[in-house]
């Protein structure tokens, strides 16, 4: 049986439990909790006069209404602004329940208990909410406008404002470069709004007993849930634990925390004295979870006759909805990750993140490189249109080359650090993609077209993740981590890894995911970071682990540590088979025990004779047990990179829109499982095809979604997915001992920008504004009556 | 997401149950296969106080297959229907209906009466001139039923001729003349979602392949199905030498689509005119054929 | 008070008694009412098909049925899909061709492939895509569900 798992498409081990039946989803949970439901703004800008319960009480059942008025200081506050920085001057997070004004449909004012959810809906239903309707501001250009606030203090409805610029290598600022270049062109790209939307919403399950609380939330931190939920409860951080059970996916909306729900439900269920659960429905979700990727971009870009970009020069407004609870995260990651992998001479990017009477935006898969991307490779195709050269020799022209790695983008990255690239090999990858998809053969015809889009990503962003690794008497590992899953696969590529590091069977390894119980100190699941840092992390305690269970196992071998070798969970002398001692009896001796609870035990009893009676039973600096803990703490990102090619065709007729063919050649330096780094980027350029041909959140001029549901918000079926053929290229990183970058978002970023350019090569339409629908292609037609193919 | 509260009644046949629908009136609805309702109960759109549940009334399961047209009983599922050999159009129809496991609980006749101006059903009935009947009890003469032709069953957008206290008991399908074909042909955001556009089309042949007769009833493009006869404009002649512009412009001439946040009304207008012309080929083709090959699609 | 209603299901062949009001889904019953929780709700509108149960062998959204209408009936669930012997046919294939992720929706596309392919033991690309169109799942692009299906088809001829 082999132990070197790193790189096998292993199985993996969550699956038996969730193929049937046995995976315990938040809902799953707390089958005799009272049920929570809210009663929610129904209007994007209104002051809220009064509220009246009256007509609510006779219903049965009932339990508890609560208005703001009703919360104690600490859990009436607003919610944390989670990142702040110097450039988001005027942050406005919500309170947990509206107080005087609403600022979204679907905001919480109201929040019922009672004995379960049919009911509570009933009582929500009956409560009678007095609103002074204000005007909403709706869409970026009347946000920009400044005629009407959403937040009565902050003027224009500018959260944040941002310059970052790089001058070229001669000390020229970007509009500089731009004046001198030969050729320059400046456009408007417009990006709207989608949303992670996970098959499963949040949800918030309390128990209280007391003096402990235990919540269970279907988050991407239970960490930070955990430090939030003291907080506001005046809780000792011992006292609270905090766990993501089974999350039916995350995406990013569920690394905002803590939500409302999440400090409320746990209040309701201490003040209560009995559980209260509350399950998102779909409605809910749409109107108050997050959104992303709404955006304007004027660009202004000059280059030479080669297509080599000597300036850009990007103006960016950001929709960031009505608050501002993670910051400016995502259009940061916009301006720099804009660059993609190209040198660009001279750069600069503003942005003006401004609110508007809509649901908040926070990161989505991808956060803010979709519209990056988009940027960019919109700009790389109108470059090679303008000079009539091929869409990849332009892009070649500005790649940075092999050998200009580590390549520093001179920006400051979302984690605060230099945007250094670490490693990467992209005149290789893109040969590799042309292949795959025939890029030189194929033949343009009316209607058929081919597309092209790169990105770089950076991955695996601190401050850190740990990783705690036992090994017990039994030579089961028990490894956890902070961090938590939704879907990625974590017990197993991290049990693949304990298997590596540690020789032992990946049967015997056993894996726990955000569970603070477990593990308290960590950041969360975003920014394709999991594996990179808890990998990392993990693989560092194991190296603890094997180095302590190597010195127990040389004494008991009487052998020196260095001929010892790890082999399907057995200790050996390398070269002599037979001098060997199995882990679980390693396990036994690191614990010096006075009492046998067991046959085994008595091996590391004080009669055995195993201890010498010269020195203490434990070292000084040693710890009793086979365990370890250590962290990974980067220095900074890691940068995975990708390039995806499509060839569409439409029709004539109907604008109907088809993909025909998807290659993606992918990047994420050593390949743990490629099984579940392939089921990563399908899913990822799954969710691109919905954000590029069918997913928007359409809102009306009175800020109301009128789209929120799964009827009119359309997620793909299998029916509007194509296959997706795909390739690896394993750039390791320097960065991290394992070698590897991060590689859950990376499907999804380059694919508006990938389906925009091969439709405007079907077509001979310029596509600056995505999602695009065949209605939206029906009128471009119209306006453009002799567009012919781009050749 | 929860229904409101409702009072169940679960009729064992059908005279029990039109008792219960007399006596709720119009306070109450009801349920056959609840693809539709339930979705509105949910989301609370709809608030029923009595909810007539008439899945036990198995005199409704029924399914007639005449030569000259199918009986569809109320309790019918789609899927039922669909498997149904011997009225090729009401098959292309329901192939276009949602997905297969909203098809296994779907009625026919439910679809009928939520006279979605969007749903394909509403439009086949039009097409083929077919009829709902229906049943109430009458407190002088018990039991009594009329038949509701489908120019007068489809009265406006959600909105069909049935009143409170009577019950859609069945449908009617015509079978559509000798040596005629149909087709079904729309556009749908994604497979299974309501159509942006849809037409469905019934040709009939002479014995030299010429069209005598020709009609297309037109899905989204107004509250109600829109049936137009194209008969005329195909001026006897094959297939291959219709003027088939001037049959899709004909079609757009009396057809008034809105804008919606899927679709413009342009869009729409010029989709139901391509999707006529691709419908009444096919349909051409199926009726040259000697078996009739029946399609749908786009 | 609300009326309630008691009712009979045979549910993964063991009759089970249970009072619930008229307005009780299906979804709901499942879950809340008799514990198996492995029935998924995704949207309670029918849209998604994470609750897609088999009743009396046929897959239907258990979101848009009131327990109350199948009373008496046969409903399979995820939890009874595994046979004495283990995981069926369909499961394994799912775990093997990694077609699942968050699993979320997975018991859904599993009752709902348990009888595609008990209709239609060897389908086409096509049959199997509109055989599953009625599912979301946000995680897998779907590639490894049909990939799964179909290995499922040839696990099911193979064991057959």
């Amino acid at each position: 049986m082999t132990t070197r798992l790193f790189g096998e498409p292993v199985q993996r081990r969550e699956d038996p439990r969730l193929l049937t039946g046995g995976g315990r989803y938040l809902d799953d949970l707390g089958s005799g909790a009272l049920a929570a439901a809210f009663v929610r703004s129904p209007h994007a800008h209104a002051r809220v006069r009064d509220v009246d319960v009256s007509a609510a009480l006779d219903v049965d059942g009932l339990v508890a209404i609560y208005t703001w008025e009703d919360l104690p200081e600490r859990v009436g506050r607003p919610l944390p602004l989670l990142i702040p920085h110097p450039a988001l001057t005027h942050g406005r997070t919500a309170y947990p329940l509206a107080r005087d004004v609403v600022r979204h449909v679907g905001e919480p004012v109201v929040m019922v208990v009672a004995r379960d959810r049919y009911l509570a809906e009933d009582a929500c239903a009956l409560i009678e909410v007095d609103y002074e309707p204000l005007k909403p501001v709706v869409g970026i250009e009347e946000a920009v406008q400044g005629a009407q606030l959403v937040h009565e203090d902050v003027p224009g409805n500018v959260g944040a404002h941002l310059v970052q610029e790089v001058p070229n290598e001669a000390g020229r600022s970007a509009r500089e470069a731009i004046e001198a270049s030969p050729h320059t062109l400046s456009f408007r790209l417009d990006i709207e709004r989608s949303a992670s939307m996970p098959l499963e919403g949040r949800g918030v399950y309390a128990r209280w007993d007391g003096s402990d609380l235990r919540v269970y939330t279907s988050t991407q931190t239970s960490t930070s849930v955990r430090m939030a939920v003291a907080a506001a409860l005046r809780l000792p951080l011992p006292h609270v634990e905090v766990i993501a059970p089974d999350v039916g996916g995350g995406f990013g909306v569920k690394i905002v925390h803590p939500w409302p729900e999440e400090i409320l439900v746990p209040w309701a269920a201490m003040r209560l004295g009995q559980e209260v659960k509350w399950t998102e429905d779909r409605r809910e979700h749409f109107i108050s979870s997050a959104h992303e990727r709404g955006q304007v971009q004027h660009v202004r870009v000059g280059f030479d006759d080669d297509g080599v970009v000597n300036g850009l020069d990007v103006t960016i407004l950001h929709d960031h909805g009505a608050y501002t609870p993670y910051g400016i995260i995502v259009p940061i990651i916009t301006s720099t990750q804009l660059l993609g992998p190209y040198r660009i001479g001279a750069y600069r990017v503003e942005f003006s993140a401004v609110y508007t009477n809509t649901v908040q935006v926070t990161p989505y898969r991808g956060a803010g490189r979709p519209q990056a991307v988009f940027c960019m490779e919109r700009t790389m195709d109108k470059i090679a249109r303008y000079l009539g050269k091929d869409r990849t020799e332009v892009r070649a022209a500005n790649f940075i080359r092999p050998d200009e790695f580590p390549y520093d983008q001179g920006l400051i990255f979302q984690d605060g650090r230099p945007l250094i690239y670490d490693s990467g090999d992209y005149p290789e990858m893109l040969r590799m993609l042309k292949e795959l998809i025939g890029w030189d053969d194929f033949e343009p015809g009316r209607h058929r077209g081919i597309g092209i889009g790169c990105y770089v990503e950076g991955t695996g962003v601190g401050p850190y993740e740990g990783g705690h690794v036992q090994i017990t008497s039994d030579g089961r590992v028990h490894v956890s981590t902070g961090l938590t899953s939704q879907g990625q696969g974590h017990e197993t590529v991290f049990a693949q890894i304990a298997a590596t590091e540690l020789g032992v069977p990946i049967e015997r390894i056993s894996v726990v995911t955000g569970d603070t119980r477990r593990f308290g100190y960590a950041v969360g699941t975003f920014a394709s970071r999991a594996a990179v840092m808890s990998g990392n992390a993990i693989a560092l305690a194991c190296r603890k682990v094997r180095e302590k269970a190597l010195r127990i196992a040389a004494d008991a071998l009487e052998a020196d540590p260095a001929d010892l070798e790890i082999a399907d969970g057995l200790v050996h002398v390398v070269g002599t088979p037979t001098a060997s001692i199995p882990l679980s009896t390693v396990a036994v001796l690191a614990n010096p025990l006075r009492y046998a609870f067991d046959e085994e035990a008595a091996k590391a009893t004080q009669f055995s004779g195993i201890s010498s009676p010269d020195k203490p039973p434990v070292a000084e600096g040693d710890e009793p047990g086979l365990e370890g803990r250590d962290y990974y703490s980067p220095i900074r990102s890691t940068f995975a990179a990708g390039m995806h090619a499509a060839i569409v065709e439409t029709d004539p007729l109907t604008a109907a829109i088809k993909v025909l063919r998807y290659a993606v050649v992918h990047d994420c330096g050593r390949l743990i499982n490629p099984m579940i780094v392939e089921g990563q980027i399908h899913g990822g350029v799954a969710q691109g095809i919905g954000g590029a041909l069918y997913e928007r959140m359409v809102y009306d001029g009175h800020g109301q979604l009128l789209n929120a549901s799964f009827m009119d918000f359309l997620m793909p079926y299998v029916t509007e997915i194509p296959h997706i053929e795909t390739a690896h290229l394993e750039t390791p990183s320097p960065l991290n001992p394992l070698g590897i970058k991060g590689a859950g978002e990376a499907g999804v970023i380059p694919v508006s920008a990938v389906i925009a350019g091969a439709i405007e090569d079907a077509e001979g339409i310029e596509i600056d504004r995505m999602p695009i629908s065949p209605s939206e292609l029906f009128d471009l037609r119209n306006l453009a009556p002799d567009s012919r193919p781009i050749t | 997401m929860k229904p409101p509260p409702f009072e169940h009644h679960a009729p064992r046949d059908l005279g029990e149950a039109l008792d219960v629908l007399a006596e709720v009136g119009p306070r109450g609805k009801v349920l056959a296969g609840g693809q539709s309702l339930i979705p509105m109960l949910n989301m609370r759109l709809a608030a029923p106080e009595h909810l007539v549940d008439i899945n036990r009334v198995e005199s409704l399961a029924t399914l007639d297959l005449a030569p000259e047209g199918v009986t569809v009983g109320a309790l019918a599922r789609h899927a039922q229907v669909e498997r149904l050999a011997g009225h090729p159009l009401l098959r292309q129809a329901l192939r276009l209906v949602a997905h297969p496991v909203i098809r296994n609980r779907g009625t026919v006749v439910g679809s009928l009466v939520h006279a979605d101006p969007a749903a394909e059903l509403p439009a086949v009935l039009a097409l083929l001139g077919g009829s709902v009947r229906l049943a109430r009890l009458d407190a002088a003469e018990g039991v009594v039923s009329r038949e509701v032709t489908a120019a007068d069953f489809f009265v406006g957008s959600m909105e069909s001729a049935v009143q409170p206290g009577e019950l859609a008991v069945s449908a009617y399908f015509p079978t559509p003349p000798e040596r005629s074909g149909t087709a079904f042909r729309e556009v749908a955001r994604r497979h299974g979602d309501y159509a942006l556009a849809g037409v469905c089309a019934v040709v009939t042949l002479d014995d030299d392949l010429r069209i005598t007769a020709a009609r297309v009833a037109c899905v989204s493009v107004g509250p109600v199905p829109v049936v137009v006869d194209v008969g005329g404009l195909c001026e006897r002649r094959p297939a291959s030498s219709v003027d088939w512009a001037g049959v899709a412009r004909a079609v757009r001439e009396v057809t008034e689509p809105d804008d919606d946040i899927h679709a413009s009304a342009a869009y729409r207008l010029h989709l139901v005119g391509v999707l006529a012309e691709r419908a009444l080929k096919d349909a051409a083709r199926d009726a040259a054929g000697p078996w009739g090959s029946s399609s749908a699609g786009t | 008070m609300e009326r309630e209603r008691e009712i009979t299901l045979v549910v993964n062949g063991a009759a089970r008694r249970v009072r619930v009001p008229g307005r009780r889904l299906l979804s709901d019953c499942l879950r809340h009412d008799l514990g198996l929780t492995g029935t998924h709700v995704g949207c309670e509108h029918g849209v998604c098909g994470c609750c897609t149960v088999l009743l009396d062998g046929e897959p239907v959204r258990s979101c848009l049925t009131f327990a109350v209408t199948v009373d008496g009936s046969e409903i399979t669930t995820v939890e009874g899909l595994a046979g004495a012997d283990g995981m069926s046919a369909v499961q394994r294939a799912f775990a093997e061709c990694h077609g699942l992720q968050c699993g979320f929706c997975t018991p859904g596309f599993l009752c709902t492939v348990t009888a595609l392919l008990r209709d239609n033991p060897a389908p086409t690309d096509e049959e199997v895509a509109d055989g599953i169109s009625g599912n979301l799942c946000r995680c897998t692009g779907y590639q490894n569900i049909v990939k799964a299906v179909h290995r499922a088809a040839e696990l099911i001829a193979e064991e057959t």
